[in-house]
């Protein structure tokens, strides 16, 4: 084992394009045989990331270092990463036995070598017995598979996946998510994969690396990520959660909408304005008489497994899932434990997000186009 | 690396516009020589407006171009539509094979084989002269037709299958929708097939040798010129065509721009 | 709903008319001519009488194939030169490239008398500067240039636009596999531009080895090419049809014969764009 586990480093590494700041700083190490997510909405700087890794990309500042030899100017073909691009780039006027062995043959392995190598990777992604057809005959999925057996036919040290699942469709795309897991499970290596969506990054990745606005909000385990948010960012783009002013008082007690709460947080000054954040998940409605604070019920919506209501308290409107079912109108009372209440430093977020906030795929979608052009 | 590529450009623009570089200038030779230059004059122009040859040739070649570009492009454009209806692949491919022969064949192939087709249905009917205004005519209108056909048939392609439905919904009649939702949709293919129809038959010269027997049109009438030694009233008249045909261009530019502009804008 | 779409199949009936009289009947009319004689009885004649133009025949596909060559060698590169350019550049010298064509080829052609004849604009610098005189005008190099010149354009245009059509990430991808440029350019771009290669080949091809005027005007007659001898044939009058026919007849396959074997080399043929 090597002493130092790091295979990739990014270090003070900046970008611009046009003038345009799209990387600021960033330093961030991945280890060896991990599976590191870049998590992040359209434009927040992930594929240019990737992109500097892969050697498309030179930055404007900082240092690129492989296996701790800087890589700064080496070009993409002679470095040891392989790239699973976003619409895949499979070469349309070769076979899915050609596409798989293009890299063994720029390599000009000898050709014995090469074809146990193909098939097994064909094997590798279900693909045997497709080896003759046309890129263009296959399906979606099909393609994701040859473009992962292209990639890693190559023995990479690391694989750069940009987005590679963004193109199937959910049924299709969970599925990959778990096959993907397999083959990096499998094959002992780094994955570095980019998305902006949480859900794929919280279920398949070791680590995660948050980023927006050309910088990274916060590095960490899924559950780190989900259960200790870093700023009003991370707790508004991962998962659901309502997120409030409020006041730290004392070491583990907070106030917020009125009234103060007892949490496991400390460390803050005396009375430091901060941001809290709830999840709605975490939130138990219960009689008025018993709850800690009171709000009226404004809307409710099925969603099968549990109601969706949104609870007007003090013209706040927190989510709140539950199974039990109200009634617009209704007073209710809200009961919160001490280890739901998640304090956060202020930073250039808060006050962002009013009222209860989810990530808005939507915007995310209409905003896709720009990053394509970088 | 980045500056021999452009270099590189440079120098075959250079060899693309020597030779028209070289007519621009000799046009306003005052010498007859076309590569000794002795003093700047307009008097190659001057005699082109005494040219009677030259100005029927003139009026011949517009009359053609304009015609047939007219006539091919309400043929081809119905052509385009018609054969999208077809329901048997074979005799799509068929009738699109037939259309590609004009495009594909040599001109000059064409050319004769229009002329024999003339000659022997002149002797036929007992004419002594059977080429002329109609042969060139026709000729020209059968080699604009594949253009036509094949700029308007992406633009249809493009249109959505209901909109003749649509308009027939809100009561059009059939005519009414084709020339009220259809048409409007494929005019910029329409417009596109018809400008090229028009400076094809311009500039066509083998075809129209063949088949236009006394009926001069203009590049026959160079081509007689060049025959015997040239003065530099050919570079005259083609430095006329020349700015003229610049011109068209840049206003058809102008004018597609503005159209993409108006449907980016939608 | 019927009515309608039977009368847009019914709209295309007249140019179905016209394709059959004026795009068929004039090719069996041509295999017609061919097998008869001025006087209109059969005849293997004029297939006999080939000979007399083998020569011709054989100079024409060596002008043509040594011009279509030098075309692609002059045009893939500059084709490869204008995509690394910004697109307004791109779009202009794409302009520039095809406006030429828009003008009187005879005339294009003709000026290069100016500039290549004995006492031509480039003999007269050279003389001026002290230099003999050179022999450019009336050699196969001056109607091999006349036949690149012209004709450059068609061969830019489809390589051009297969060229620009390739997604970049193809190009990245290659890289990521590790090819170096040289490699790029044989195992992806070459075989992505193939149909555009084969169709800027075949439209330079055809009229080159079909001409008639830039062999008579850059070769100054000594050199008879079977456009010419077509032409000749016309012109001395209708009893020598039958032959002319017969040439036009067998210059027709051999190109069909070539084209075929071009698109051997490609499964897409349409990928080109004719203009």
């Amino acid at each position: 084992m090597r002493q130092n586990e790091n295979i990739v480093s990014l270090k003070n590494i900046s970008v611009a394009f046009d003038g345009e700041t799209v990387l600021d700083d960033i330093n961030l190490d991945i280890r060896n045989k991990e599976f590191i997510t870049l998590l992040g909405p359209s434009g927040c700087g992930k594929t240019t990331t990737l992109r500097i890794i892969a050697g498309f990309v030179e930055p404007d500042k900082g240092d690129v270092l492989f296996d701790d030899n800087k890589i700064n100017g080496v070009p993409a073909h002679k470095r040891q990463v392989n790239t699973i691009f976003q619409r895949y780039a499979l070469f349309p006027h070769l076979n899915v036995y050609e596409n798989v062995a293009f890299g063994l043959r720029v390599k000009k392995t000898p050709e014995k070598e090469l074809d146990l190598k193909v098939r097994e990777m064909l094997k590798l992604v279900n693909l045997t017995g497709l080896e003759k057809r046309k890129i263009d005959t296959l399906s979606g999925g099909q393609q994701q598979r040859v473009a992962i057996a292209r990639a890693i036919a190559n023995n990479p040290k690391v694989l750069l996946l940009d987005e590679p699942l963004a193109a199937l469709d959910l049924k299709l795309r969970k599925d990959m998510q778990t096959e993907l897991k397999k083959i990096q499970q499998q094959l002992g290596i780094t994955f570095i994969f980019v998305t902006h969506d949480q859900e794929e990054a919280l279920s398949m990745s070791d680590r995660v690396v948050v980023m927006d606005n050309g910088k990274i909000q916060q590095v960490g385990t899924p559950k780190d990520i989900y259960n200790e948010p870093k700023n009003a960012f991370v707790a508004d783009f991962i998962g659901e959660s309502n997120i409030l002013d409020g006041v730290m008082i004392d070491d583990r007690l907070a106030e917020f909408s009125g009234k103060k709460f007892e949490c496991l947080d400390s460390g803050f000054e005396k009375n430091e304005p901060v941001d809290v954040v709830v999840r709605p998940e975490d939130v138990d409605i219960v009689p008025l008489s018993k709850g800690m604070l009171e709000g009226v019920v404004t809307s409710i919506t099925f969603l099968g497994v549990h109601y969706e209501i949104i609870v007007d308290i003090g013209g706040f409107k927190w989510m709140i899932q539950t199974t039990d079912e109200q009634f617009v109108g209704d007073k209710v009372g809200l009961y919160i434990e001490p280890d739901a209440i998640h304090i956060m430093k202020k930073s250039e977020y808060s006050g962002k997000y009013g009222d209860y906030s989810s990530y808005s795929e939507e915007i995310d979608h209409l905003s896709d186009v720009e990053e394509d052009e970088n | 690396m980045k500056f021999l590529s452009k270099l590189y450009i440079a120098l075959i623009l250079v060899f693309l516009y020597a030779p028209i570089l070289v007519m621009f200038i000799f046009s306003f030779n005052s010498a007859e020589s076309v590569w000794v230059f002795e003093g700047f004059s307009l008097d190659w122009y001057k005699e082109l407006i005494y040219n009677s040859t030259m100005l029927t040739a003139l009026r011949h070649t517009l009359l053609i171009a304009i015609l047939s570009a007219i006539i091919s492009t309400v043929l081809g454009t119905a052509a385009a539509i018609g054969i999208l209806q077809l329901r048997k692949k074979i005799t799509k491919s068929l009738v699109m094979s037939v259309t590609n022969i004009p495009m594909m064949n040599a001109d000059i192939v064409t050319g004769i084989s229009l002329m024999l087709l003339f000659v022997f249905f002149g002797k036929l009917i007992g004419l002594n002269e059977s080429l002329g205004f109609f042969t060139v005519l026709i000729a020209h209108i059968t080699f604009n037709l594949p253009y036509v056909i094949l700029s308007v048939m992406p633009k249809l392609q493009q249109t959505d299958k209901h909109l003749p439905e649509a308009a027939l919904d809100l009561g059009c009649t059939p005519l009414q929708a084709f020339f009220k939702a259809v048409l409007p949709s494929i005019m910029p293919g329409v417009f596109s097939g018809f400008i090229m129809a028009f400076t094809l038959s311009l500039d066509d010269f083998v075809i129209s040798y063949f088949t236009c027997g006394h009926y001069q049109t203009l590049p026959i009438v160079i081509y007689n010129m060049t025959k015997k030694t040239v003065t530099p009233d050919a570079y005259a008249l083609s430095t006329i065509i020349f700015v003229t045909v610049f011109v068209l261009l840049i206003l058809y530019n102008t004018m597609q721009n503005n159209s993409e502009r108006k449907v980016a804008r939608r | 709903m019927k009515n309608s779409a039977l009368g847009r199949r019914i709209i295309a009936c007249p140019y179905y008319v016209w394709a059959a009289i004026f795009i068929i009947v004039p090719l069996i009319m041509m295999v017609y001519y061919s097998i008869t004689n001025p006087v209109g009885e059969f005849t293997i004649d004029n297939f006999l009488s080939l000979g007399k133009y083998s020569k011709a025949f054989l100079l024409s596909i060596t002008y043509a194939v040594i011009s279509t060559i030098i075309t692609f060698l002059i045009a893939y590169p500059l084709s490869y030169a204008m995509t690394k350019l910004k697109i307004s550049s791109q779009r202009m010298i794409l302009m520039m490239v095809i406006f030429p064509m828009w003008m009187n080829f005879l005339i294009r052609t003709y000026s290069w008398i100016s500039i290549l004849a004995n006492t031509g604009i480039i003999n007269n610098f050279l003389v001026s500067l002290g230099f003999e005189p050179l022999k450019l005008i009336n050699t196969p190099g001056a109607i091999i240039l006349g036949m690149v010149y012209d004709f450059l354009p068609y061969m830019v245009l489809p390589i051009y636009t297969a060229m620009s059509k390739i997604d970049t990430s193809l190009l990245e991808a290659s890289d990521d596999l590790g090819c170096n440029g040289w490699q790029k350019l044989k195992k992806v771009i070459f075989p992505l531009t193939l149909p555009g290669v084969v169709s800027g080949i075949t439209m330079v091809f055809v009229p080159s080895v079909s001409t008639f005027y830039i062999s008579q005007k850059l070769g100054g007659n000594k050199t008879m090419l079977i456009g010419d001898a077509i032409e000749y044939l016309f012109n001395i009058g209708p009893d020598h049809y039958n032959v002319a026919s017969t040439l036009s007849l067998v210059l027709m396959v051999l190109i069909l014969i070539s084209m075929a074997i071009m698109n051997r080399f490609t499964d897409e043929t349409d990928e080109g764009v004719i203009i």
